[in-house]
């Protein structure tokens, strides 16, 4: 089943929506500006019905799946339920409808929700201040590590490089690049976890950070962090938290007390604000004292309970973003903390731990386990031994999977695992459910002695089968490099444009 | 559950944490009913202020418009709100297919070649435009000319710091200019010469990089008609509620031959074993997840949710209805614009030069005017005295189709009393 484009369901007898007319003698653009600086044609946009349009893009929303809809053990990425009740509290107009250059004295209580949850993100992974700004988990690291660099510029240190573990996100070493430093990479030993030694090998009066997470990509708790926070702060360097997998431990521990400077959350991970397709999603990222300098501006102050923007902040490393960040993804994660409470969030990291740990059970055997347990909120398996055996590889299981309406766990990552399935529950999965799944991946292990080209061919349940991406890829070079008109990144009208 | 993993307990699935560090509770509140959690948050909702839509008659960079109840209608579909990335390109056909639309959209609006899913904002859309034009010419200077958002600025100055690459203001270009970037309409509201900065940019080998407003492309030459390289912006006017400043939505088209330095999310066309069409995350190799270090951007994801508001948008707007909001927004601003100038001591800050719905005009007693504006309910211009030294009691206003007639007549009523 596929769905038409707008572009191909327009039709130029299509007469424009009913809008207001000026209603008052004015110019118009035509009678005041010059030719040139007119548009000769109107744009291509596609002309449809209102019916129309709803039902195109209803038609489009069943070809997805969802969190509303189906399990996503997908590792890495925290796919917890998203409470409704943070939709409605986003949609108050008193928030939606405010203007982000109102006058402080009008907007006290986004001042004060943006106040409240800088202290509770404070109070659950243990930092001094947070910054609310960065919209996304990358733009977090990223904003991290140029405190992390002006810091250490302020004391004279010219630190150029950070280090990053084998394992992790792509996002760190990419991040790291775009604020000026040289990427060094440290192994894991064979536990999957940080080796130590080589860690050692690789500090040097050169290295500005170590940007880690805890548990790690494999599920697995760095047991040795304290030494390794020693280690790296005895070189004067600092330490880095990436906080995509904080849903291992809120109200068991926290980065800040592991000696973490530098936090980075994901809202839209571990506070379940939706991830709306890939984004919005926020990254609030929370320092030690040291820090707080550095912080992007502008930072809130509260002062006899009035609230205000500082934005006189001369050490800060500046602005990341636009006005506040994505104060309606605050505005979400704010209402979740609220309805948890402390007592809820620990509870939820707990289930997370548990569900992982049952799944990782049932799941043994039937795939390889490449580390010992117990893991936090994830873990990561192996679909080594089915490639070699059966030529079955991770990718085959994942879009088997979708056959049995399951959304895919996290395939070919960590690096460091070959055939990787990273797969985490979250909390908000019942037993049944990882019961179903756990099932489904049997019979995929199964079907994989029995029936391998089977595998190969799926899935054939969805929308649509298994699309090629290499001819994709070769008709997007052919285009690139002027070999082809066909521009495959978007549509485009065979011969006239739809004006 | 834990009889099957084979503990006794919760705690010995936490082994590994040193009890040093475990923690005996968070301080925090305990947890509240749905009922007790909103009445909390609405009592903030509450300490705010809102302006109606049609009294609001400040911008800078976000306005107020007309949002058809189409576009929340779809985009609060769960399969849509609560779906992931599209990494699994068969179970996630409606999201993609959404961007596809939105970069086909985009790339319309701007008369460029291809359009990326979506960035954060309008600011880091400046500042990733700004690293695609450092890495295509190997130049590490970037030139901002005229009235660029100060935010934007800033945030292209921050991003800048990290890779090296120098913020100048003004003047003119050189072989050491990496890119022009302009803004059309500028933050005051004013037309730029656009074929000249173009030009002026090519001249010396430098990229061309217009900053411009979505809904202004419906009436005024868009960004590939007068040769710009790349074109940018922000689009929270394409159904996006202001939301004190976010989320809202960044989008970049450029020429074919800047495609592979996009950063971000792109999605292209692919067909499965059947021959059917479907559509996939396309050129990954330029990003994070493959690259690691050498990806053209950090970015991992888009604004999606944002992007499928604004395809909803300007779906239903169509070429003609865009049109329509671009030209009232028009006509309303300037009668408006004549109105105010006419006041005694009111004068329009830059007469000579044109500009669509927001203008900057120098008022006596600016902050006075706009808190003698708020006591009547309405949202008078804004000081941008704050950013520019040079423009000392200056106040940009800004009319769009929800400001009515009477709206105007209000708001001189009010300046008059």
């Amino acid at each position: 089943m596929t769905e038409p484009l707008s572009f191909e369901l327009s039709r130029p007898a299509v007469d424009p929506p009913r809008l207001p007319d000026a209603n008052v003698a004015g110019p118009s653009p035509a009678d005041v500006l010059p030719r040139g600086a007119l548009r000769a044609k109107p744009p291509g946009l596609p002309r449809l019905s209102e019916p129309e349009i709803m039902r195109h893009y209803s038609r489009m929303a069943s070809l997805n799946y969802s969190i509303s809809e189906n399990f996503y053990p997908l590792g890495s990425c925290t796919m917890k339920y998203n409470p409704v009740v943070n939709e409605a509290a986003a949609a108050l107009p008193g928030f939606a409808e405010l203007h982000p250059y109102q006058d402080e004295e009008t907007v006290q209580g986004a001042l004060e929700l943006m106040w409240r949850l800088e202290q509770a993100l404070c109070a659950i992974v243990g930092v001094d201040r947070v910054t609310l700004q960065p919209a996304a988990g990358a733009h977090g690291e990223w904003t991290a590590l140029r405190m992390i660099r002006a810091y250490q510029h302020s004391r004279g240190e010219a630190r150029t490089e950070v280090l990053v573990p084998d394992s992790a996100h792509g996002t760190n070493p990419a991040s790291a690049a775009l604020s000026g430093f040289q990427v060094v990479e440290v192994k894991s030993g064979g536990d999957g976890r940080i080796s130590l030694a080589d860690l050692e090998s690789k500090l040097s009066p050169r290295t500005s950070a170590l940007m880690l997470t805890n548990p790690n990509t494999l599920g697995l708790f760095e047991r040795e962090i304290l030494d390794i926070a020693e280690l790296v702060h005895s070189t004067g360097a600092m330490l880095y938290y990436d906080g995509a997998n904080l849903n291992a431990f809120m109200g068991i521990c926290r980065p800040g007390d592991m000696g973490f400077d530098a936090v980075h959350m994901n809202l839209h991970k571990t506070f379940t604000t939706p991830h709306g397709g890939g984004g919005p999603g926020a990254g609030p990222v929370g320092v030690k004292s040291e820090l707080v300098p550095f912080l992007p501006a502008p930072t809130v102050e509260r002062t006899n309970g009035r609230l205000t923007l500082d934005h006189k902040r001369p050490q800060s490393i500046g602005r990341v973003r636009s006005f506040y960040g994505n104060f309606g993804m605050l505005v979400r994660a704010y209402t979740y903390i609220l309805a948890m409470g402390g007592d809820g969030l620990s509870q939820a990291s707990r289930d997370a731990v548990l569900s992982a740990n049952y799944l990782r059970k049932l799941l043994d055997g039937h795939l390889e386990m490449p580390h010992d347990g117990p893991c936090m909120h994830e873990f990561v398996a192996s679909a080594h031994n089915l490639t070699v055996q059966d030529g079955v590889r991770a990718l085959d299981v994942a879009k088997a999977l979708l056959d049995r309406e399951f959304y895919a766990p996290t395939v070919y990552f960590p690096l460091v695992v070959p055939e990787a399935i990273m797969v985490e529950p979250t909390e908000t999965e019942s037993k049944a459910t990882l019961d179903a799944f756990a099932q489904a991946v049997r019979e995929i292990v199964a079907q994989a002695k029995t029936d391998p080209q089977g595998l190969h061919q799926e899935p054939k349940r969805t929308p649509v089968g298994r699309l090629d991406e290499v001819a994709a890829a070769r008709r997007i070079n052919a285009y690139l490099q002027g070999q082809s008109e066909d521009p495959v990144l978007r549509w485009k009208a065979a011969a006239e444009s739809p004006s | 559950m834990l009889e099957t993993i084979g503990v006794s307990s919760m705690n010995d699935l936490l082994v590994d944490i040193p009890q040093t560090l475990r923690l005996e509770s968070l301080q925090l509140p305990a947890g509240l009913s749905e009922f007790e959690t909103m009445a909390q948050v609405t009592a903030l909702a509450n300490r705010n202020r809102v302006f109606a839509d049609r009294l609001t008659f400040r911008g800078g960079g976000v306005y107020r418009r007309f949002i058809p109840a189409a576009v929340a209608a779809v985009t609060s579909k769960p399969e849509f709100y609560t779906a992931y990335t599209p990494y699994q390109a068969e179970a996630s056909q409606g999201t993609l297919q959404a961007i596809f639309e939105f970069q086909t959209l985009i790339a319309e609006l701007a008369g460029l070649d291809v359009a990326n899913a979506s960035l954060y904002d309008g600011a880091t859309a400046v500042a990733e435009a700004a690293m695609m034009a450092y890495v295509h010419t190997g130049r590490n200077e970037v030139l901002v000319s005229g009235y660029v958002h100060p935010e934007y600025v800033q945030v292209l100055r921050a991003f800048g710091e990290g890779r090296g690459i120098k913020v100048r203001k003004g003047g003119e270009p050189n072989k050491k200019t990496a890119a022009v970037i302009f803004q059309q309409p500028d933050f005051l509201g004013l037309l730029v010469d656009p074929r000249a900065l173009t030009a002026a940019a090519h001249e010396v080998g430098a990229l061309a990089i217009a900053a411009v407003d979505p809904i202004s492309l419906a009436i005024l030459a868009p960004p590939g008609e007068y040769d710009a390289d790349i074109a940018v912006g922000e689009g929270q006017q394409l159904g996006l509620p202001p939301s004190f400043g976010g989320p809202h939505v960044g989008f970049v088209a450029c020429k074919r031959e800047l495609v592979r330095k996009l950063p971000g999310r792109l999605v292209g066309t692919a067909h499965d074993a059947a021959g059917r069409r479907g559509f996939v995350l396309a050129l990954a190799a330029r990003e994070q997840h493959i690259r690691r270090e050498k990806a053209t951007s950090n970015i991992c994801t888009n604004h999606s949710l944002c992007a499928l508001a604004a395809a909803v948008y300007l779906t239903y707007m169509g070429p003609y209805g865009l049109r329509q909001v671009a030209e009232v927004s028009f006509t309303r601003a300037h009668v408006l614009a004549e109105r105010l100038a006419a006041l005694p001591g009111w004068e329009l800050a830059f007469p000579e030069r044109q500009f669509l719905n927001e203008f900057p005009i120098r008022v006596p007693k600016g902050s006075a005017v706009v808190r003698k504006l708020a006591r009547k309910g309405i949202l008078g211009g804004l000081d941008v005295n704050r950013w520019f030294r040079e423009l000392k009691g200056v106040l940009t206003f800004t009319c769009t189709e929800v400001n009515d007639p009477r709206a105007i007549d209000e708001l001189l009523q009010a300046l008059a009393s």
